[in-house]
């Protein structure tokens, strides 16, 4: 049955080579303009750490001046001080933890002709590595230890492996940052979160990763200055240490909810310490878990929010359209189901070969959709913003592309159909 | 006119088909009315000048290597005076950002002093421009009142410790913002500072770095400061002579490593002309703005076809009684009349819904995106546009229509 459905679906099809043409064409870009704006949502509301992104939280305080501070109606600091970054470290109430910073560090190559180039590093603790699960293809992490002592070592990513030392076994080598020698302890894999979390500006967070990844205190000590600094009086950011700037990030890892209920209990008792010693003024906090830190930042940019929402007016305009011409279609063949249903056809056989026609036009629509939105993604790619290298199509959004291509043609089909099977086959005949 | 009755009496019989085409029209008169209103703020964006003359205007990021604090006072001077000797170079100056290049420095300006104890807004906000004498001829700006600074007025100071008791040249927009009774020339103007800056020049017009929207309330307020600032990252802007530009663009870079070559000039936006640095500051307002128009014609295309193929085919199924109203003396014009007043009767139904529509979904944008209120012309020029979409859609099938033979009346198949 379903053959002889497709045959006549086939036959009336090719019969309105223009129409057919134009319910296809219209599906597809429609269809294309929504794969392409979502792959890109997908890319930027990303999971940077599947699998463990739902055990890292991220403490906020607030350390700010009582002046203008209005009870309930602030929120707690996007980065920590140094003293409450170390004192939150220290107190260690999180199964794994990690202070993080990111700067930008002069990478001096060991071959004289070389010139000196600046490279993204990331001044972290000890666990931070393990936490997030960078996987290493020499050595290893640094130890509690070596953050303690500030010791000049550092991790290196694989990129950077490749540029500085073609890709061989580096570990135990030397590597000069800032003009200070650093002893290499390991080389990751590739690891690229997206986006990377860890950077406050998160617009510019996607791509290759970051190239070097040493203690927080060797870092500063070889004057590795982060990039985002925000203090709330004049400072002397030469000292950050002692500065009222807040420039450090905090990841904690809690491995299920009692842990988490526990943590917040800890970090209010250790914000009404600080109000009680008067150094604190504020009483509001926070620990989104990532995720939940990605919203709060914005990670999303309003433009591709907007365009995925034109995309699926767009959709939806297509698919008006496409009943439009399916309902005009399938009311010309009146006399045709009329005929067929004189001799014997039944109403849901009527529906059926409708619903089959209109799942052709779906599919042909998806395919060429699936053409558009490579297409869309191909001039996603050539924008400027930093995640558009990013932006492909993977299988699952391939077979997504045809589930809704084809859903929109069914949807788009039903009412032609009902109405076809609704035909009655007499007055048919009778004009006949 | 005397034809609507019956022209309602035959769509009543084609409900679903007079419901699709008025919500297809409705649906694209919404989104083509906020597409519309997108791409002009966009554009107005886009096109937003920054009081420089930006022609044969130069850019060039420098950070020195192995050297930072005071000790790049001197190897900046060096730099410089290289420059401004340079054949082909106008005028060259050191400055700690520009507009249109993002990152600045920005802070609150006041006619009085802040006060620690009673915290207020300031009057304004503002950027801060640290550069030299050679600021106003480098960037080509429009002085309109008091005078350049003096090069013994021109400091370098330490990014983290200086007082801005100093001569400034500020915006007009920013004179204007904080004395509006336009006596601005010789106040003071307090730059989060306890200590007042005096007015010394005034600028026709200077934008700040950001383009953002955040920056929108103070986009044109700016205070150019005579210091220069020590530290190993700088803006180096030339002015190149008229039709040294090509050429400058190489030999700048070239100069700058023979003079020093311990330093890094970044392979990417290092050396950027002003064009550049004005495609790149708004290459993503041009892209959506090019997005929303290919998708306005799409759109409009989409809905044509639409109705061309419905009227297309009520043609069809017509022509039978088409043929019987011709046989009863109806002439061509009739005929063509019939379906265009059709069009024009489901074209104002979906407009009305269409407007409605239109005017819901900016105001869910405006309460979601950074937007405006949508201007009711905007609403008023869709509506008129898909009319006469409508009718041109139309057009053919009815012509198609109206040269059916009256001896189709005849004819039972």
């Amino acid at each position: 049955m379903f053959g002889y459905y497709l045959q006549l679906a086939l036959r009336s099809l090719g019969r309105n080579r223009v129409l057919t043409t134009l319910m296809v064409l219209a599906l597809a870009l429609g269809i294309g303009a929504c794969i392409t704006t979502l792959a890109v949502l997908r890319l930027l509301s990303g999971d940077p750490l599947p699998g463990r992104s739902a055990q890292l939280y991220y403490p906020q305080i607030d350390p700010y001046p009582k002046d203008g501070y209005v009870p309930g109606e602030s929120k707690p600091q996007e980065n920590l001080t140094w003293v409450d970054a170390n004192e939150l470290f220290a107190a260690h109430r999180a199964q794994r933890q990690a202070l993080v910073a990111l700067g930008s560090a002069k990478i001096q190559p060991r071959d004289a002709g070389g010139r000196p180039f600046f490279g993204d590093a990331v001044m972290t603790t000890a666990e931070f590595l393990p936490m997030v699960g960078a996987p290493f293809r020499y050595g290893g992490a640094w130890s509690a230890a070596d953050d303690a002592a500030g010791a000049r070592v550092v991790v290196i990513a694989g990129f950077l492996n490749q540029k500085l030392f073609g890709g061989a076994n580096s570990v135990g080598r030397t590597l000069r940052l800032n003009g200070h020698d650093f002893r290499v302890v390991g080389v990751l894999d590739r690891f690229s979160p997206q986006p990377r979390f860890y950077a406050i500006n998160l617009g510019r967070s996607y791509g290759d990763g970051d190239g070097v990844f040493l203690p927080l205190r060797a870092g500063r000590a070889v004057k590795l200055d982060p990039y985002s600094v925000s203090c709330w009086e004049a400072a002397d950011i030469e000292h950050l240490e002692t500065a009222p700037c807040m420039w450090l990030g905090l990841w904690v890892e809690l491995p299920d909810a009692a842990a988490v209920a526990n943590y917040k209990r800890f970090l209010d008792g250790y914000v009404r310490e600080q109000i009680a010693r008067g150094r604190f003024h504020r009483t509001d906090t926070a620990l989104p878990d990532l995720m939940q830190w990605l919203r709060d930042e914005n990670v999303v940019p309003d433009d591709a929010r907007l365009q995925a929402g034109l995309a699926f007016g767009f959709l939806l305009i297509c698919v008006t359209n496409t009943i439009g011409l399916l309902l005009a279609k399938c009311l010309r063949r009146s006399r045709e189901i009329g005929v067929r249903r004189a001799l014997g056809a039944t109403r849901g056989a009527i529906f059926g070969q409708f619903m089959v026609e209109a799942a052709i036009v779906g599919l042909a629509g998806g395919l060429l959709g699936l053409v558009f939105a490579e297409l869309g993604l191909w001039g996603i790619r050539h924008q400027p913003a930093e995640y558009a290298e990013l932006a492909r199509l993977d299988l699952s959004m391939f077979v997504f592309t045809f589930i809704v291509a084809l859903l929109s043609a069914l949807v788009a089909g039903l009412l032609p159909a009902w109405r076809a099977c609704a035909v009655a086959p007499a007055p048919q005949l009778k004009s006949a | 006119m005397m034809q609507i009755k019956p022209i309602l009496a035959a769509l009543k019989r084609h409900k679903a088909g007079t419901v699709l085409i008025a919500l297809q029209i409705a649906l694209t008169l919404a989104i083509v009315c906020n597409a519309l209103f997108i791409i002009r703020q966009r554009t107005e964006h886009l096109s937003r000048p920054t009081g420089l003359t930006e022609s044969n205007l130069l850019a060039v990021s420098n950070r020195w290597v192995g050297a930072d604090g005071k000790a790049t006072e001197s190897l900046t001077e060096t730099d410089l005076a290289a420059l401004r000797q340079q054949a082909g170079v106008a005028d060259a100056t050191m400055i700690n950002s520009y507009p249109l290049r993002g990152g600045g420095w920005s802070l609150g300006a006041d006619t009085k002093p802040s006060d620690k104890d009673n915290v207020r807004r300031p009057t304004a906000q503002t950027t801060l421009y640290f550069t030299d004498e050679h600021a106003l001829s480098t960037m080509g700006l429009k002085l309109v009142g008091g005078r350049n600074f003096r090069p013994e007025e021109v400091r370098w100071v330490d990014p983290r410790d200086f007082e801005t008791n100093v001569p400034v040249i500020v915006s007009q927009a920013l004179a204007t913002k904080l004395y509006p009774d336009g006596h601005a020339l010789g106040k003071p103007v307090y730059l989060s500072s306890t200590k007042p800056a005096t007015i010394i020049g005034i600028v026709e017009r200077l934008q700040v770095p950001w383009t953002g929207n955040w920056a929108a309330n103070f986009a044109e307020n700016s205070v150019l400061l005579p210091f220069l600032l020590q530290g190993n990252f700088g803006n180096y802007l030339v002015r190149t002579r008229p039709g040294e530009m090509a050429r400058m663009t190489k030999a700048v870079p070239a100069l700058l490593f023979k003079t020093n070559r311990m330093r890094v000039i970044p392979e990417e936006r290092g050396v950027r002309t002003f064009a550049e640095v004005r495609e790149q500051a708004y290459k993503s307002d041009r892209g959506m703005a090019i997005l929303m128009g290919v998708v306005c014609a799409v759109l409009l295309a989409i809905t044509a076809a639409g109705i061309v193929g419905l009227t297309s085919f009520w043609v069809g199924q017509r022509r039978k009684q088409i043929g019987v109203r011709r046989a009863l003396g109806a002439t061509r014009h009739d005929i063509l009349s019939y379906f265009l007043t059709e069009n024009l009767l489901i074209g104002a139904g979906g407009v009305i819904v269409g407007a409605a529509l239109a005017i819901g979904m900016n105001l869910w944008l405006v309460s979601h995106f950074e937007m405006e209120r949508l201007s009711l012309a905007y609403v008023a020029v869709g509506v008129i546009a898909l009319l006469l979409l409508g009718q041109g859609a139309v057009l053919a099938p009815a012509m198609k229509a109206s040269r059916v033979p009256p001896v189709e009346a005849t004819r039972s198949v």
